[in-house]
């Protein structure tokens, strides 16, 4: 039980780091606050779902929707994000917020209100067993739960050679820390904002993909948890990456944890009946709650990036 | 200075406005529109509050749509208790009793995630008035007793002695006198010290604090202040729809409300009042245009905040500046 939880844990944590990573990519280095983050999100699962329908390959499907949300991404980083850099927070916010409801409806006029769902292939949908283990007598996970898991590993060290060991990851790096500094020397921010733009979208539609055969993609399926990333992001130090992975995997297992055992570890302490009561309420909250307890200790997050 | 004529001649008219038109159509039988315009003032009442943080203070809280989920619920769970039994001394049908869990409830948790929040800045400060806002959220989607996410009805409204809210023109009536009362004390408070410390605090924070001025605590007053008056506008809201859900406090509700003070204008105490207007007059005719009314809607939103700075108080201003230059 413990071992398939922390599998969960661990797979909802790769999730929200390729969210969260966007998310503070994009802010570090353009000092964006992206709300249509959610709607990348919910685009990739349809156009994958779509895709998976017609190639009849999910593998494909996902090779597929990567350029197609990368050149969306692009399109709407020149019409409206483009414009925005220069604006204050308030004022992005609330124009991708009005993004978020433009892609919600094209998607219910395109794809229709209902859902849909993502068929696996074959060799997907069984399951894995992995013997015995101290708590367990066998521990039983399903495939496609383990592939997400290793998928979402591959792409987060993919980030981290991009970012650490690259010549794009250095100016990604010298643009974090001096903007100005870094067009004086001639390099062609422009694009490089697009850029980050739209890997940080492609990493967001990715987690979309990688979702949509467990839950199927959904209209606003990106509204709920785009709020959960806001909170990695601000545990992790806005602008970390390492931060956010951190954070990510770490809200991943308490989470997960919180939802399911906080009911059992409550009857420890209270009768039974309050503990089936308290337990739901306590675990919604519980990355709130631990969110507000490490800003009262640090406030600027566990890793903020070096001052400017 | 600017010519302040224009705003103030168009913040008077829509005042006359937003009371003549509803109820001489209301006596008139279109008993509607009385519903329209109350849930605007209603709504007005929420923004301004909010206008008390974003427009006084600089403060982007983008959670405000919390307290208007505390005033509906301080209104609904004493009186499902007093129905269906249970809930100890909470349980009560009396208006003043809902009054003051509302206040209370909504002090309480503006004064706690105020003092969290607070000790950060910008974009932090947005993301984590968010959190909070959806903290609250989920807990009242995980309360199945109060009817998880499908919420539940408030059968009686809030019992006055002389006062009967389910009297459309009555709640009405009360909704537009607090939102003139909330107006004149907004329109006081910003010429007030409290109001000036305020502006200084949103011009810059570091120049007020080296004057001396405990920042901090001035903005954790208008934190608070805007919360309990979103919770009364909450408590109004409860009254009115006579239906509670945690999707009035969603976030996107906090954003919505954010978009009413936006397009209204910050500057302008009035501001909100003409944002809430548009907003649900714009929700109600493209609503029933077509079933995609979001997408205009969501446009519209990108172009106010592309073109449209400083909103429709911002532009007012400008028209009555240069008519000025050019009388003189």
């Amino acid at each position: 039980m413990i071992a398939v939880q922390t599998i969960n844990g661990l797979q909802l944590g790769i999730l929200l780091f390729l969210l969260s990573s966007g998310l503070t990519l994009t802010f570090g280095i353009m000092d964006l606050i992206n709300l249509s983050h959610a709607s990348f999100y919910m685009l990739g699962a349809f156009v994958c779902a779509s895709l998976t329908v017609l190639t009849g390959s999910f593998l494909l499907a996902i090779v597929m929707a990567v350029p197609i949300t990368a050149f969306i991404a692009f399109v709407v980083e020149w019409s409206i994000v483009g414009r925005l850099y220069q604006r204050d927070h308030l004022d992005q916010l609330l124009a991708t917020f009005g993004l978020i409801l433009v892609a919600d409806t094209l998607v219910h006029w395109f794809w229709g209100p209902s859902g849909l769902a993502v068929p696996l292939p074959a060799w997907l949908q069984g399951q894995v067993s992995l013997g015995a283990s101290l708590f367990d007598p066998a521990i039983v996970i399903p495939t496609y739960r383990l592939l997400v898991l290793g998928f979402g590993i591959a792409v987060a060290l993919g980030l981290f050679w991009l970012v650490g060991y690259t010549r794009t990851g250095m100016l990604i790096r010298a643009g974090a820390s001096n903007r100005v500094m870094l067009s004086a020397l001639g390099v062609n921010v422009r694009l490089l904002f697009t850029g980050v733009f739209a890997l940080g979208s492609v990493f967001a539609a990715l987690a979309g993909m990688l979702i949509a055969p467990v839950t199927e993609a959904s209209i606003g399926m990106g509204n709920d948890i785009i709020i959960t990333a806001f909170v990695v992001v601000i545990i992790g130090g806005v602008g970390s990456i390492k931060g956010a992975l951190l954070a990510a995997l770490f809200i991943g297992l308490v989470d997960t944890f919180g939802r399911a055992f906080l009911d059992v570890l409550l009857m420890q302490i209270m009768s039974s009946q309050a503990a089936e009561t308290a337990a739901p309420a306590i675990s919604a909250m519980l990355i709130y709650l631990l969110m507000a307890v490490i800003l009262v200790v640090k406030p600027q997050g566990l890793f903020p990036p070096a001052q400017r | 200075m600017t010519d302040s004529r224009l705003p103030t001649g168009v913040a008077l008219i829509t005042l006359i406005l937003l009371a003549g038109v509803p109820l001489s159509l209301y006596y008139a039988g279109h008993i509607f529109w009385l519903d329209i315009f109350t849930r605007a003032v209603v709504l007005a009442i929420a923004a301004a509050s909010l206008n008390l943080m974003l427009g006084f203070a600089g403060l982007a809280s983008f959670g405000h749509a919390a307290y208007l989920g505390i005033g509906a619920y301080a209104v609904g769970v004493p009186a499902y208790y007093e129905t269906y039994g249970g809930g100890g001394m909470i349980a009560s049908y009396s208006g003043w009793w809902h009054l003051g869990l509302a206040l209370g409830a909504s002090a309480l948790f503006a004064a706690v995630t105020g003092a969290i929040s607070l000790r950060t800045r910008g974009i932090h400060f947005i993301m984590i008035t968010m959190a909070f806002g959806q903290m609250l959220f989920y807990l009242l989607v995980s309360i199945d007793e109060y009817g998880a996410d499908d919420g539940m009805t408030v059968d009686l409204t809030s019992q006055f002695s002389h006062v009967d809210l389910s009297d459309p023109v009555m709640l009405f009536g009360i909704c537009y006198g607090s939102l003139l009362l909330l107006l004149l004390l907004q329109y006081r408070l910003k010429h007030s010290h409290f109001g000036r410390i305020l502006a200084a605090i949103k011009q810059n924070e570091n120049r007020t604090r080296a004057l001396g001025v405990n920042t901090f605590y001035y903005k954790l007053t208008a934190y608070v202040l805007a919360g309990v008056i979103c919770a009364y506008a909450g408590v109004l809201m409860a009254n009115f729809s006579t239906f509670i859900s945690p999707g009035m406090i969603e976030w996107t509700r906090s954003g919505e409300l954010m978009f009413m003070v936006i397009l209204g204008g910050t500057a302008w105490v009035f501001g909100p009042v003409v944002g809430a207007m548009i907003f649900v007059l714009l929700e109600y005719f493209l609503a029933g245009l077509t079933v995609y009314w979001h997408l205009p809607f969501g446009l519209l939103l990108i172009l106010t905040v592309l073109l449209f700075r400083g909103g429709l108080g911002g532009m007012l201003q400008r028209i009555g500046a240069t008519r000025g230059e050019g009388q003189s």
